[in-house]
């Protein structure tokens, strides 16, 4: 497996992969955050989530467009601008597909998964007749594109780090959202037991739409952001989602630092593998290994304690 | 004794159709088969577009034996099961008297069985991996001998190539190319130093990077395909891959202008494609073809390979009836062996007795517009070779 390679080489290659895993695990942060939340603290599974991602690298792909026709000057700072939109328009669909749609649908977790899945088709088409059905680029500002050069064979590519930032400031964001807010305390408090919040004054519905929001906002963030690296086209949503259940249910459903933790240990093994195995070997035995850690522990890796 | 002979120009219906198929005396009908919804929708509306302007040129020019052409177009949804029960409608239920269409070899061997148990006839205008002949398919676009053997012996005599990373999509395709590729490299003396396949739709490409960056191949030879494209180029040049100064020298079979427009043109300045056809052919058959093409469908429209080699479908099987005389496949079959096509975009073709066509091979250098400038043409026409002997 090591054959071929000297060592200051294999050095280089642990450290190219390591960075390599760490960008692939920024990724998955920023798919799962916005899912795990949903599911997490309102148990609705949401199928359209990468739809919701997709909305937010069109405003991307939008906002590039009207920079480049309008505001050529300011090109190189309109991607802050993007993800400030992706966040606030996903967040506002968000609000009002939560709305019209989920509410009516709680404690019938299968039903919002139908739901959210017919949301999703109804979204792809409305991205094919809005934008067609070939795929869309965006360019990126020349600052963002290029590596820093490390060493002779290191370099950190610098989408690779911008994609690194907004995951650690999403992560954060959301930590003290959740553990350091108001809002956060009535989240947990509507999670661990409904009708005893409620009975305290706090109101609960409000809070599902909030927290539903919040989620569809964070997903139009990973939308922009994934618009540096991939591309952008009516069904690409779903090229995401698979990846996201995993790294959530891997995790632990109710656990946000469960999805970073399982995020991690996946980005890793996956990147490392890679390397020294094929690309599809390295997905396969990935799958292989978190199917058979979640049949040792049904509930993810780490599993919230609540009283039932 | 005007009016006899203009009649005696379009022979009766009778004639010319003895196997029940939908022909009268003055239309003629056939089917369009493609997916205009799901993930294939991409790549295949293009042909639909070049198939659709064929018949639409062919019917102001007179049509087919004095028949205006009509068409029934189903669509496939990117779902091979639904190609065959599309195709299996065409031809029972519409009885056409062609088909045009599928794009993806699974979509093609859906039809398959198909189309031979009802002795149709399908037009198919992707480059794919050869392998295959049946009596009841005409393949427009290159299969695997023509597109890879010209590029490789290209970049060795060109460019000195001495090694070579394989990379693709995880599907038949690509494998089998970069099976026929390895071959080719082996029986020239050279060295393949990578080989490499991920799953369709998949997007993170650092780890293949990394290893390419350290085996420092001559030429990446590339059969990534759909959005994967988007994600691999732009990360290539994020890593700092700068393909404009032809060190790695990246030779793709899989890139058309279509995918460009896509993954934008300052991502894949400087990469190569070995395929038949490029927008930017310069000859006046290609002229007249990308204006008519823009007219219809707009400015903006980028025409790939592929969509080229729809268009010739239609024109073939027009002059492949008028040489039979006949809309009945038995007698078509019979003449397609010689049959050409002058006004073809790409220059000319002919068709072999093996079902495909003959061709020349170029190699385009992707441009920052995202248009190819043609640096290479083999000279001849290469022939089609669908069972290469030692390459399976």
């Amino acid at each position: 497996m090591f054959d071929g390679y000297t060592s200051s080489e294999l050095m280089s290659i642990f450290a190219m992969q390591g960075f390599a895993g760490l960008s692939l695990f920024s990724v998955f942060v920023l798919m799962a955050m916005g899912l795990a939340i949903i599911f997490g603290q309102m148990g609705v599974i949401n199928m359209a989530h990468g739809e919701f991602m997709i909305l937010g690298a069109y405003t991307t792909y939008l906002t590039s467009g009207f920079f480049q026709s309008y505001l050529p000057g300011l090109f190189g700072g309109y991607f802050l601008v993007a993800m400030v939109l992706a966040f606030l328009i996903c967040a506002a669909l968000g609000a009002l597909v939560e709305w019209l749609m989920i509410r009516h649908l709680y404690h019938r977790p299968l039903d919002t998964l139908l739901a959210t899945w017919g949301l999703s088709l109804i979204m792809q088409q409305a991205y094919r007749s809005i934008f067609g059905a070939r795929e869309v680029g965006v360019e990126l500002p020349d600052w963002m594109m290029g590596a820093f050069q490390v060493t002779d064979l290191v370099e950190l590519p610098i989408n690779g780090l911008f994609v690194m930032i907004i995951a650690l400031s999403i992560a954060v964001g959301v930590y003290l959202l959740m553990y350091r807010s108001g809002y956060g305390k009535k989240v947990r408090a509507v999670v661990q037991n409904r009708p005893m919040a409620e009975a305290v004054g706090i109101n609960s519905a409000g809070i599902d739409r909030a927290t539903f929001a919040l989620g569809c906002g964070i997903a139009g963030i990973a939308g922009a952001a994934f618009t540096m690296i991939g591309s952008t086209g009516p069904s690409s949503g779903q090229a995401y989602i698979v990846d996201t259940f995993l790294v959530v249910v891997f995790g632990g459903a109710q656990s946000l630092i469960g999805t970073i933790v399982s995020a991690f240990g996946i980005s890793q093994a996956q990147s490392t593998m890679e390397f020294f195995l094929s690309g599809s070997m390295a997905k396969v035995l990935t799958l292989l290994v978190v199917v058979g850690i979640l049949m040792l522990r049904p509930e993810g890796l780490i599993a919230l304690k609540v009283r039932r | 004794m005007l009016a006899t002979s203009v009649q005696a120009a379009v022979p009766s219906t009778a004639e010319v159709n003895t196997t029940g198929l939908a022909v009268t005396d003055d239309s003629v009908t056939v089917g369009i088969l493609h997916s205009i919804t799901g993930t294939m929708a991409i790549s295949e509306i293009g042909s639909v577009q070049a198939e659709k302007l064929a018949i639409d040129q062919i019917n102001a020019s007179g049509g087919v034996l004095g028949r205006q052409i009509e068409y029934v177009q189903e669509d496939g949804a990117s779902d091979w099961p639904t190609f065959a029960e599309k195709s299996r409608k065409l031809l029972r239920q519409d009885d056409v008297a062609a088909i045009f269409g599928a794009w993806t070899s699974a979509s093609r061997k859906a039809i398959l069985p198909v189309i031979e148990q009802y002795n149709g006839m399908l037009y198919y205008p992707t480059f794919y991996e050869g392998l295959e002949q049946s009596p009841n398919v005409v393949y427009t676009g290159q299969e695997a001998t023509q597109q890879i053997l010209a590029g490789i012996d290209w970049a060795v005599k060109e460019k000195g190539a001495k090694t070579f990373y394989l990379l693709g999509s995880d599907y038949i395709w690509p494998r089998t190319s970069n099976k026929i590729a390895r071959k080719h490299i082996d029986k020239l003396g050279l060295k393949v130093v990578g080989e490499e396949y991920y799953p369709l739709g998949h997007t993170q490409f650092n780890s293949v990077i990394n290893k390419i960056k350290l085996k420092k191949p001559d030429v990446i030879f590339a059969s990534v395909v759909g959005g994967s494209n988007v994600a691999f180029y732009k990360q290539m040049k994020a890593a700092g891959v700068d393909f404009t100064d032809e060190q790695p020298l990246l030779l793709t079979i899989s890139v058309t202008e279509d995918e460009i427009r896509g993954i934008g043109g300052e991502n894949v300045e400087g990469i190569y494609a070995s395929m038949k056809y490029f927008q930017s052919l310069d000859n006046p058959n290609n002229q007249e073809f990308v204006k008519a093409f823009k007219e219809t469908y707009g400015d903006d429209m980028v025409i790939g390979d592929v969509t080229q080699a729809a268009y010739l479908g239609p024109w073939l099987w027009k002059a492949a009836v008028e040489k039979a005389g006949s809309f009945d496949i038995d007698k078509i079959r019979e003449v397609f062996a010689g049959i050409e096509f002058n006004k073809a975009p790409e220059g000319y073709v002919r068709i072999h007795e093996n079902h495909h066509l003959w061709s020349k091979t170029r190699i385009g250098r992707a441009q920052t517009d995202g248009q190819y400038q043609v640096v290479y043409e083999t000279e001849e026409l290469m022939e089609p070779d669908p069972f290469p002997e030692g390459y399976q």
